[in-house]
């Protein structure tokens, strides 16, 4: 057969009743503001951690809304990119929606390692 | 000497004895290594001069109080140097009347004795018994303001009180009972026999005139009265009054040097039970006064820590505070609260700090920055750049050789972390920072950030001096190194938090506004200052409620109609300039704009 270069991929749509949201639900009573983002990214662009390592507020946020936690931390929670983060607080000073990015933070933490 | 009313005093003067020699030994032998070395280094030196002046000092005359509000610090200084007083003269006129010996509680119920076994006749005697009522009516107007801060505390200085749990009522009911008893049994003995001081014979006077003169009722009264001491004194190791003796322990240690770590340690239980639950925590602290959060403030998170079926509690009572300091820079028993609340928070966030995290740290590179001042500008400063490229355009005028050392790709300083107890990550930054500095050899390190200035100079133990960009600037303007213009602005200044209450530095920042400008005094500064509400303390507030506490710090810098609000923070600065209409700048800022090129 010809190769064409496509390739049919995966689907990356997330069927969310079958989801399990029990980790999403307790993260956003914990953090209200969670539900603010709108994804902007400005966390991201000045991030000290984000400056050196591919870690990305922005994609934590993303991952767990789509309650992939899978994708943030694996068993061993060691290895999730949120322990990069410095906790300087730049990215709560600078996000336009007032989202508590810092608790945001800990938080997904504290409920990754359960 | 011996009546069957006396029991319950002794008894509750053996279980006091017995129950906090226990707590005492078990707290001593919880020192942590540090604190036993300096207890063995200090103990046979001249340090306890100092500590029995502050002894008699806070726990008797309650000087810190009293600096807080007068009427206060009186009712509580009548209460504690009153009955003090009233324990010792009590004994000194027990030893004049029987100069034989006599028990010890002889002293407590003298004037039941006296008339039954007079033994001495010294004319020392009724002088004594006229003092001993001059101080009962000193403790009387302290009860009474007790009674009246109840009801209405605001005269003494209180907008809110603390909650009391049932025990600490029970022992205050009996600690409110034992002076009203004491005055009616002596006043029954006087009914009697006419014995007495000028006040027990005026109540002795006043019962034969409504007819209360029995030797039962006598009895009883002094039954009661003993009963109040014994309830008061078993009661007292088991709730707030425990602060009485421990408060004195406290001062001793302090004095010898030691603090508290990062757990929890023999010091932190002398803290937590020297607390005596004034409340004076509350008023000040800007959760309680912006947020109207009343539960989490430094006299319920000691409580939260001792009281252990609290413990569910504690975790978010600790994360629930700005960590601005206001508290412990009132606290008049000087329990340092921010070191007590990060060892829970240790304890709770024991299983996310992961140092491994920061391995991507070891690809900097080090640089050679030999004779050179290393500058910091901390991860805020990158969001003021305003201060940055102030500070550097004072470095040039000063004609200084630096190392901007964060400029591209900023390591925080490990403060942020510490703050929500993730110790070992903090030090994991701590450790990179420092080793930087070491291998740079730069001659000094001076900081825009007042954070970062805190930890480099309590968390680094760095060898080389320290600056923050104030003291740095006002030393500069000292020297003559820099000159600057002089403009007609009115400018009001904003002590950080970090900075002010954090590292006791108040007057190098408003010598260097002052330099150029006219500082305009401010309600609450200094150690009174208001927090600008995005402090990195807390985690658990949303944006809404950081700028419900920021409104606040602004309303009472922007009262005296500044040209300028002048402040040494970046993060201050960024929380303040989105706010209002007058400007905010940094001080470094003020100066570089004013700066007269040589």
């Amino acid at each position: 057969m010809i190769n064409f270069g496509y390739k049919i991929s995966t689907p990356r749509s997330i069927d969310m009743d079958s989801a399990d949201s029990r980790l999403y639900c307790q993260l956003v009573e914990a953090v209200p503001s969670y539900r603010y983002c709108i994804g902007c990214g400005g966390c991201t662009a000045t991030c000290s951690a984000g400056q050196f390592t591919d870690f990305n507020i922005r994609k934590a946020h993303f991952l767990f809304s789509r309650r992939q936690y899978d994708k943030l931390a694996s068993d061993t929670f060691t290895d999730t990119d949120l322990n990069k983060c410095m906790l300087c607080g730049k990215c709560s000073l600078v996000c336009p929606r007032g989202v508590n990015t810092r608790g945001l933070i800990l938080q997904m933490r504290k409920l990754l390692l359960k | 000497m011996f009546s069957i009313f006396v029991i319950p005093f002794c008894l509750g003067v053996l279980a006091l004895l017995v129950i906090s020699v226990i707590k005492y030994y078990n707290w001593i032998k919880e020192f942590d290594r540090k604190q036993q070395t300096l207890i063995r280094k200090n103990i046979l030196t001249w340090k306890f001069l100092p500590a029995i002046w502050e002894m008699f000092r806070e726990c008797l005359l309650h000087w810190r109080i009293t600096k807080h509000n007068a009427l206060l610090g009186y009712m509580h200084r009548s209460l504690a140097f009153g009955w003090f007083l009233l324990i010792v003269v009590g004994f000194v006129q027990a030893l004049v009347a029987y100069p034989n010996g006599h028990q010890f509680y002889v002293g407590i119920f003298f004037n039941y004795f006296e008339p039954h076994y007079p033994v001495s006749h010294s004319p020392a005697l009724p002088f004594i018994a006229n003092l001993m009522d001059a101080l009962l009516l000193y403790v009387f107007s302290g009860l009474t303001l007790a009674i009246v801060k109840k009801f209405w505390s605001k005269p003494l200085g209180m907008k809110r009180t603390t909650r009391h749990n049932l025990t600490d009522r029970i022992a205050k009911a009996a600690l409110w009972s034992i002076f009203p008893a004491r005055l009616l049994a002596e006043g029954a003995t006087s009914a009697l026999y006419g014995n007495g001081g000028f006040l027990v014979v005026a109540m002795g006077r006043l019962m034969q005139a409504v007819g209360l003169t029995s030797t039962v009722l006598e009895y009883n009264l002094w039954t009661f009265y003993s009963l109040a001491l014994g309830v008061f004194f078993t009661l007292m190791p088991f709730t707030r009054y425990m602060h009485i003796f421990t408060e004195v322990f406290l001062v001793y240690f302090r004095q010898l040097g030691l603090r508290d770590s990062d757990s929890k340690s023999g010091y932190t239980m002398f803290e937590l039970s020297a607390c005596s639950r004034c409340g004076i925590c509350i008023d000040g602290c800007p959760i309680n006064r912006e947020l109207g959060v009343t539960d989490i403030q430094g006299v319920y998170l000691l409580q939260a820590i001792r009281n252990k079926d609290l413990r569910n509690r504690a975790e978010s009572i600790a994360n629930m505070c700005m960590v601005c300091g206001r508290c412990s820079a009132e606290c008049p028993v000087g329990i340092d609260l921010e070191p007590v609340r990060r060892q829970v928070r240790t304890e709770y966030a024991k299983g996310i700090d992961h140092p491994e995290g920061f391995q991507y740290l070891k690809s900097l590179h080090h640089f050679n920055a030999l004779g050179r001042v290393a500058y910091f500008g901390g991860c805020m400063s990158h969001l003021t750049p305003g201060i940055t490229q102030a500070m550097e355009q004072i470095f040039q005028a000063a004609g200084q050789s630096y190392w901007f050392m964060d400029q591209e790709g900023s390591v925080c300083c490990g403060r942020p972390l510490l703050q929500q107890g993730l110790v070992r990550q903090a030090q994991a930054l701590r450790d990179r920072n420092k080793s930087m500095l070491k291998k740079s050899n730069a001659t000094m390190l001076v900081t825009s950030c007042p954070i970062c200035y805190q930890s480099f100079t309590k968390d680094y133990r760095l060898d080389i001096p320290v600056m923050h960009h104030s003291q740095y600037i006002d030393m500069l303007l000292k020297n003559g190194k820099i000159k600057v213009e002089r403009s007609d602005m009115r400018v009001t200044y904003h002590d950080p938090c970090e900075l002010g209450r954090g590292c006791g530095v108040y007057d190098e920042p408003r010598h260097v506004v002052a330099a150029t400008a006219t500082l305009l005094p401010t309600q609450e500064e200094r150690e009174k200052s208001l927090c600008c509400g995005f402090n990195l303390g807390n985690t658990s507030i949303d944006s809404e409620q950081q700028v419900l506490i920021r409104d606040a710090a602004l309303r009472n810098l922007l009262e005296p109609n500044p040209d300028m609000i002048a402040t040494a923070c970046p993060m201050c600065k960024k929380a303040m300039t989105r706010a209002n209409n007058t400007p905010v700048s940094d001080i470094a800022e003020i100066i570089a704009n004013q700066l007269i090129e040589k």
